[in-house]
């Protein structure tokens, strides 16, 4: 008889209780600014922007909403300061200088191109500004120099192409012949350089029957995809993306390509309502694990709150999962490494404090557990998630299958270790299930 | 697309930068119009729709750029000429941003419709054999426009001598806005036909403008047959330098180009005196 009131109490303090967010706002660090100005530098036009620079623009307004929603940073709320990242190098240097200088940004996040993330550290170095690339691929960036104010919060594309051979032998043990279809520059280059090195690693007797290298954005690939189905390959890897990414998938569909060879690729940054029409049997990689289902959103509740955020405000996930899990890895890492130089410090800290806080964090996003574990600490490791596109006929609709993750440490060279060089001395202390 | 170019150029005598734009609005007006109310019940609505986008393009942006803009300045420094088509081609690319944003736009059915046949042990798409249909049957029609109708012959003797053409009552401006419509509507067509092959993207305008040049001086600015034979000897150096040399693919076509000029500077098809098309 007693139970029910009791329990009736306890559900009425529940109900009544405001979350627990808001329930205990951060409190304000001594020596706090009004607010914490964040430059975010994306891609808001041009041909990339629709799927990488948007993407990453709306899980910034998500999630900067949210972190102010529970107080902001120590206390402080953010103040996002957009800009556009399109434009030549010199210009995108000079809008960094502007966003320092004019804009009196205390932080910077940003930067897709990988020729941004290659020009800009000098800078930011220069300037002394706190510096997050968050979203850009080069190996180059840490591994060919060291920066003090510059860090990557997300990984690099060593694991692209690491991940996509680990997941091909899995799939296709007995592979004997692979083809390239890659765009003629930098990103191409390096995503084939280093799939089917190590995929040659792995499996030595590999035979590489075709190279083809189509100009950026050229979209017809009628001559490509004739070649690659008179040459056979038991599998195609291509790295292609925008409108060549699209060509492949419904020149390569019609003409029976995914019928013919195992078709990979790398660092799938389609939007998710592009999924849809993706051909059956074609395996896609993410740069990290960002997918709705993985990780699970009932055991991860910043990838629940993250969907769900993005759906309230815009009506459907934030665009693709490449550009808008890599912004709010960003975001969770900056504001992970304030508070821990506050929690240090006792006080609002300077930009050295966070600098010392940032160097090998571990922090929480949607994606899991983020580490900040090479490069000097300066530069994050993901998992690398691989999965199959299968039409599942009961809902009509594809679904990603077959999901394989291989952990950070299974696909980043050790501290240190440059990829190409981890690589070629047979992935030493690869920490692979 | 480089028949409309070259036709523009015949007539006009203006090289069109703004062309590759109107290809563009092709596209992503066909692609919008097969997005919105193409159905997979009546595949053949696809293929109307994607004619009537180019059609619309044409006749509305066509009169529309020559009347503003063009016709202050014909007869002025080339100089002027391309920098005002360049300005036009910018502001069509605003226009498509504000039109239909910056995301891609994704009409692949037409091409899905057509499905494939098998040649020589290979599966293609059927649907570039709709699109080389699609070329004939347009320059086809185009020659016979020109040699064989009343219109034809007014803008035969506009292009030879638009004085004397006047002098004797022809309309010489109404002749051309009419030219500059039909190379934006052979613009618009290429654009809206070729969207299905591929995402619309915002700056596909500026791509294609680079190589339909590469075509017109091939083949001899001003020459539609000319245009034609370019085109063929662009795909089948691309073709074939992708099946034998898969690192020359670009190259080979601007080696072509560099030898038809060096040799033959007005191209294979261009008259040095005479004005023609």
């Amino acid at each position: 008889m007693m139970k029910t009131p009791l329990l009736s109490v306890i559900a009425l303090i529940a109900v009544l209780s405001p979350p627990a967010a808001a329930q205990t706002p951060a409190p304000r660090a001594a020596g706090a600014p009004k607010e914490l100005r964040v430059g975010i530098v994306t891609l808001l036009s041009g041909p990339a922007s629709s799927t990488f620079g948007i993407p990453a623009k709306k899980a910034a307004d998500a999630w900067v909403e949210k972190i102010n929603d529970e107080g902001g940073i120590g206390g402080v709320k953010i103040v996002p300061v957009l800009t556009d990242e399109a434009g030549p190098g010199d210009k995108v240097v000079a809008e960094f200088r502007r966003l320092a200088a004019d804009e009196k940004v205390d932080l910077v996040i940003g930067y897709i191109s990988s020729a941004n993330c290659v020009a800009v550290p000098a800078v930011a170095e220069e300037l002394k500004v706190l510096t997050v690339l968050f979203d850009c691929g080069t190996t180059r960036v840490f591994e060919e120099a060291k920066y003090k104010y510059v860090f990557r919060t997300a990984a690099h594309t060593g694991i692209d192409g690491i991940g996509a051979a680990r997941y091909l032998l899995a799939a296709k043990p007995d592979v004997k012949t692979i083809a390239g279809l890659n765009q003629d520059y930098a990103w191409g280059r390096d995503s084939w350089e280093i799939f089917s090195r190590a995929l040659r690693k792995l499996k030595p007797d590999v035979q590489v029957v075709e190279t083809l290298w189509p100009k950026l954005f050229q979209g017809d690939l009628s001559a490509e995809i004739s070649k690659l189905l008179t040459a056979k390959p038991d599998v195609i890897f291509h790295s292609l993306w925008g409108t060549d990414l699209a060509s492949v998938n419904s020149q390569g569909r019609v003409r029976g390509l995914f019928r013919q060879s195992l078709v990979i690729h790398n660092n799938s940054a389609f939007l998710f309502k592009e999924f849809r029409d993706l051909p059956d049997g074609f395996v896609v990689g993410f740069r990290g694990t960002h997918w709705p289902d993985v990780p699970d959103p009932a055991r991860n509740p910043l990838q629940k709150e993250f969907i769900e955020r993005c759906t309230k405000k815009f009506g459907e996930p934030c665009g693709s999962p490449h550009g808008s899990y890599h912004m709010v890895q960003a975001l969770q890492g900056v504001k992970t490494a304030y508070e821990k130089a506050i929690k240090a410090t006792g006080r609002w800290p300077s930009v050295d404090d966070v600098v010392k806080a940032f160097e090998y964090l571990e922090f929480d996003s949607p994606s899991g557990r983020i580490a900040m574990g090479v490069g000097g600490g300066h530069q994050a490791i993901e998992d690398s998630l691989y999965g199959t596109v299968k039409l599942d006929p009961q809902r009509n609709q594809n679904v990603l299958s077959s999901v394989r993750v291989f952990p950070a440490k299974c696909v980043n060279p050790p501290d240190g270790v440059k990829t190409l060089d981890w690589i070629d001395q047979g992935f030493r202390g690869a920490q692979c299930p | 697309m480089s028949a409309g170019l070259t036709f523009t150029y015949g007539v006009v005598r203006i090289l069109n930068l703004a062309h590759g734009n109107l290809y563009a609005l092709g596209a992503y007006m066909g692609a919008w119009l097969v997005l919105g109310w193409g159905s997979s019940a009546m595949p053949v609505l696809s293929y109307l729709l994607l004619f009537a986008a180019a059609v619309f393009i044409g006749v509305t942006a066509g009169p529309l750029i020559e009347r503003l803009f063009l016709r202050r300045v014909y007869g002025k420094e080339e100089e002027i000429q391309i920098l005002l088509t360049f300005s036009i081609l910018l502001i069509l690319e605003d226009v498509i941003k504000l039109v239909w944003g910056v995301s891609p736009l994704f009409a692949d059915k037409p091409y899905i419709y057509m499905g494939h046949v098998r040649l020589g042990g290979v599966d293609y798409a059927g649907y570039p054999f709709l699109l080389t249909g699609i070329a004939i049957v347009t320059g086809i029609l185009l020659w016979l426009v020109v040699t064989r109708t009343r219109f034809g012959k007014v803008l035969v003797s506009v292009i030879t001598d638009r004085e004397v053409s006047s002098a004797l009552g022809v309309n010489v401006p109404r002749i051309y806005t009419l030219a500059f419509t039909l190379g934006a509507v052979f613009a618009a067509l290429g654009g809206a036909f070729t969207a299905p092959m591929f995402s619309v993207v915002p700056g596909i305008g500026a791509e294609v403008i680079v190589v339909s040049f590469a075509v017109v001086a091939i083949g001899g600015l001003g020459s539609i047959g000319g245009a034609a034979l370019g085109a063929l000897l662009v795909g089948l150096a691309r073709a074939t330098a992708v099946h034998l040399f898969p690192e020359l693919d670009l190259f080979a076509i601007y080696l072509i180009m560099a030898l038809v000029l060096l040799f033959r500077p007005q191209g294979l098809f261009g008259q040095v005196q005479a004005r023609r098309i």
